[in-house]
């Protein structure tokens, strides 16, 4: 039962097979059990979980059950949820009881889905190993020595060791995908605006992604019926129809052109990744797909373009946490501006501090025109690049990550090589275009490596499609790591 | 030295829609503290702005009104700066591209028109108050305000006396109101004035340095403290002194500007496009529109008050002041065909009543309906202005018409030639004395003559026939 997706749960639940009680307490048993190796939740509250379940039982015998009613899930931190301690896995907010929940999880109540916990993640969503929450790293399931990745290490790390079925998580420069490829699961940000960011901690607006992540394409699949559509709470939210994700899953990939970045296969790639990637293209080559090269020339323009837009407008974002109304406050301060500097100064990690002074550096006057107007230029030509890219090409293939996980520690003293993991994905987030996080083997270390899929505008259905099809052929999905 | 004055003024008009700008809490003032903050003006985590459209409406009425230019892309930025009642730690409102742009606004200084340029009017955000009373070392924070929209109507440094200001501060009062986007209340915040001023010599042709005098929230505080800071200048310039850019406050109980911050404490802000909003995009088609619904401006109505009722500039001017007042002004002109006279008893009469009584003219308990039967019965006769102030006495105490309140008191005016007559007989036998005076070239004898013939009528006898009668009688 613990290694079910979403897809046979739901038809256990279903048929009766289980109830949505005993499927709760199935995992709060594995999370109380393994959790404490994998710090992979925040928080967990067996009560109010089994009383969601009761409910979602009682919804089902009274005959109005969705097909996910009773199916559990993980939270990452950063959507607000009311009742819930919602810290975004920082000191500051380790105060903070939600009063109201985030779109997406209103989303998944509605659906009748069971809220196991609350995910690990890097404070604020900044980092890409998970290593800067204030509740301490999240291991690798696979290696309890290695990174999940981040920021969205918990929620990955959690359906890796089976800990929850799906779960939430978000995505800015990479959050789901790296932890994904990471973790031996799948997950998928779709494009940006699909999913509301009401009641997401904002980190940066104009990059934050919402998205799952789950064991299959077809799970994710499954997931974004739930937590994507319109949302007239968020300005940036796309007006469009509901769709079902689901709807190509099952089309035959004959006549599918595959475009390969050539800067992606280029110097910086690990060559057992590389390996990992270039079988993975032969897998789709024999489902019919033909492959073109494409040019994405301005890839590594994102790096620097990323680490202006993102902490200048993270700058502002972080600004209402000054203990004046609610999280962390200084307990002794002399008057108000020692009150915000001794509040801000404890309640935020290091990585944090490093990108608001960023942020704060870049929109300074005399500096605004040389970074933020530059690095939104740079941005503009990244989304050009992607859009001749496309004129040749249905989905952009490549790897997530130019390495599988590296060493808790390795390289958490030094900033710039920690953003250099994210060249592949930062790009996606700064043209807001959907992409995902496929298993497609093992690095020679053991760790797992993922295959990312980008897709054009809403070619989410497509994307799925893809990777659906590729995990009818494979079975790296299906692994699970030994605990 | 002779110094010259310049002067432009910031002015911050809240606008009177029922929710506040970003989110679906309530703009009514008064309330508990606390109690119209929503999860959005409290700044909880992952909350988002969304633009209420009517602020839109109201702004693109203001630059029609204005004769501006409409930017149809609209941004909106993040200005940054931490305080306690700025729950962001940023205020959302508009850098580049602000939705008003050059407009001008006409003002009469004296008898002279000057015409004002307006640089910008942009829409932003209110705060909150920050309470340092009742808290004991501590400071309460209220965030009704907060979210609260604002027009930052900003003019370029075009009036040149403090009275210029105040006739530009009451115009855009006028118009703000007459156009049904503000409340105008200046008590509770609605219309709130910053003043840029600086002094220059005669000739000059660059500016001195300005020191802006922040929150004025009367037209009396705004003169007073124009007054105050230019002759605080020119003192400290003729002491050998130079003026530092500043930003003061000024206090009501001392009369005086203090500083609140120096230029070396002036913040950087850090604008940058606020990317929780989507650029807000004007249609060609929501300008028509608004143009369409717009009335007629107290410039244009000022204009035609003159052609159409005969008024004189100056009392065009005054009826146009407010549009309630405007309204009535031609409802009673119109009814009576008598506008001169109209405009008299509102300038005269009606406004001396409401300001005794402190109030507005709408709330005057006499509609213009009834105040047209007055004016009607001055103008054909059947009054004398005596009379008729009587009769206005009676109109406001009673929901009774002019032609009632003259029926029931019997105050017609006498204009009966040979009942006028008698009387005059009378007077003329009782006060042989005054007659004697009169025919011996006392012009004065003839007044008192009269005033005993008045005073026989109980004053209805029309004066101007007593007097003609009384001289036929005694020539």
């Amino acid at each position: 039962m613990i290694n079910a997706t979403l897809k046979q749960l739901s038809a256990q639940l279903a048929a009766g097979q289980v109830s949505a009680v005993e499927l709760a307490a199935a995992y709060l048993d594995r999370i109380a059990l393994l959790n404490p190796q994998l710090n992979a939740f925040i928080t967990v509250d067996r009560a109010k979980t089994l009383a969601e379940a009761a409910a979602a039982d009682a919804r089902r015998a009274a005959g109005n059950a969705t097909a996910l009613t009773g199916v559990p899930i993980a939270h990452k931190d950063i959507f607000c949820q009311q009742g819930w301690k919602t810290s975004c896995g920082s000191k500051m907010l380790d105060n903070f009881i939600s009063p109201y929940s985030a779109h997406v999880v209103e989303q998944c109540a509605a659906a009748g889905m069971v809220t196991l916990g609350r995910a690990n993640m890097d404070e604020f969503a900044m980092g890409s190993s998970n290593e800067n929450s204030f509740y301490g790293a999240v291991k690798n399931p696979w290696d309890l020595n290695a990174i999940p990745g981040g920021s969205s290490g918990g929620s990955a790390a959690a359906v890796a060791a089976r800990l929850a079925p799906a779960a939430t998580a978000t995505d800015t420069g990479g959050s789901i995908r790296p932890p994904a490829s990471h973790c031996g699961v799948t997950g998928i940000k779709p494009t940006y605006g699909a999913v509301s960011r009401f009641g997401m901690v904002g980190y940066a607006s104009s990059l934050d992604h919402g998205g799952p992540i789950a064991q299959t394409a077809e799970d994710c699949a499954l997931m974004l019926n739930v937590m994507a559509g319109f949302d007239e709470r968020d300005s940036t939210s796309l007006e469009r129809a509901k769709e079902d994700y689901t709807r190509e899953l099952d089309q035959p990939l004959a006549g599918l052109r595959v475009g390969l970045p050539r800067e992606y296969f280029a110097e910086g790639l690990a060559s057992d990744v590389g390996r990992i990637i270039d079988s993975a293209v032969a897998e789709l080559k024999k489902l019919g797909a033909e492959v073109v090269e494409v040019s994405l020339p301005n890839t590594q323009l994102s790096i620097p373009a990323y680490y202006v837009i993102a902490p200048a407008e993270a700058s502002a974002n972080l600004s209402r946490f000054d203990g004046v109304r609610y999280g962390h406050r200084a307990s002794e301060y002399k008057d108000l501006v020692d009150m915000y500097e001794k509040t801000r100064a404890e309640g935020f990690g290091s990585e944090v501090k490093r990108r608001i002074m960023v942020g704060t550096y870049v929109l300074s006057h005399g500096y605004y025109d040389a970074y933020y107007i530059k690095a939104q230029k740079i941005r503009r030509l990244i989304a050009d690049d992607f859009k001749a890219a496309f004129a040749g090409c249905d989905v952009i293939l490549g790897p997530v990550a130019p390495t599988a996980a590296f060493n808790l520690g390795e390289k958490s003293g030094d900033p710039v090589q920690m953003y250099l993991s994210d060249i592949y994905t930062l790009s996606v987030n700064l043209a807001g275009l959907p992409a995902m996080s496929v298993p497609a083997g093992f690095a020679d270390n053991g760790r797992p490596v993922g295959l990312q899929i980008i897709g054009n505008y809403f070619a989410e259905a497509k994307m799925l499609n893809v990777a659906h099809q590729f995990q009818q052929a494979t079975d790296w999905h299906t692994r699970a790591p030994a605990l | 030295m002779k110094w010259e004055v310049v002067i432009g003024l910031e002015v911050h008009v809240q606008l009177n829609t029922v929710s506040k700008i970003f989110s679906g809490a309530s703009t009514a003032f008064g309330a508990e503290p606390n109690t119209q903050a929503s999860l959005v003006e409290l700044a909880l985590p992952g909350v988002l702005p969304v633009m209420n459209k009517a602020v839109v409406d109201k702004a693109i009425r203001l630059g029609l009104a204005l004769d501006a230019d409409i930017n149809q892309k609209n941004v909106f930025a993040r200005k940054n700066y931490f305080y306690p009642d700025l729950p962001k730690g940023y205020q959302i409102s508009q850098m580049d591209l602000p939705i008003v742009e050059h407009g001008k606004l006409a003002i009469l200084v004296g008898d002279e028109e000057k015409v004002i340029r307006v640089t910008r009017a942009h829409m932003e955000e209110d705060a909150g108050k920050s309470l340092h009373e009742d808290f004991h070392g501590m400071t309460g924070i209220d965030l009704n305000r907060a979210g609260t929209p604002l027009l930052e109507v900003v003019s370029e440094p075009d009036m040149r006396s403090p009275e210029e200001a105040v006739a530009y501060a009451k115009a855009l009062h006028t118009l703000v109101t007459w156009l049904g986007i503000c409340d105008g209340n200046m008590q509770e915040g609605s219309f709130r004035v910053d003043a840029n001023v600086s002094v220059r010599p005669f000739g000059q042709a660059e500016f001195g340095t300005r020191r802006e005098i922040k929150n004025l929230n009367s037209f009396r505080f705004l003169e007073q403290a124009i007054k105050y800071e230019i002759q605080w200048q020119i003192d400290t310039i003729e002491d050998g002194g130079k003026i530092q850019q500043a930003t003061v406050l000024f206090d009501p109980d001392s009369g005086e500007t203090r500083m609140m911050r120096s230029k070396e404490d002036a913040h950087d802000y850090r604008y940058f496009p606020d990317p929780d909003l989507l650029p807000v995009r004007i249609s060609d088609e929501q300008i028509a529109r608004i143009r369409s619904e717009m009335p007629e401006l107290p410039g244009q109505m000022k204009a035609r008050f003159v052609e159409q009722f005969g008024v004189s500039a100056y009392d065009a001017a005054l009826l146009t002041s407010s549009l309630a007042l405007a309204q009535y002004f031609e409802a009673v002109a119109t009814a009576t065909g008598q506008g001169k006279l109209a405009a008299n008893w509102l300038g005269g009469e009606v406004a001396a009543r409401l300001n005794r009584e402190g109030l507005d003219i709408a709330d005057c308990p006499i509609p213009a309906e009834r105040l047209s039967g007055l004016i009607a019965r001055v103008a054909d006769g059947t009054l004398s202005n005596k009379l008729a102030k009587q009769v206005f006495d009676a109109l406001w105490e009673s929901d009774l018409s002019a032609d009632a309140i003259i029926e029931r008191d019997g105050l017609k005016q006498v204009s009966d030639v040979s009942a006028i007559e008698k009387m005059v007989e009378e007077a003329i036998a009782a006060n042989p004395k005054a007659v004697e005076e009169f025919r011996a070239g006392k012009e004065k004898a003839l007044n008192a003559l009269a005033g005993q013939v008045m005073k026989a009528s109980k004053g209805k006898a029309n004066p101007a026939q007593v007097q003609e009668i009384l001289k036929q009688k005694l020539a």
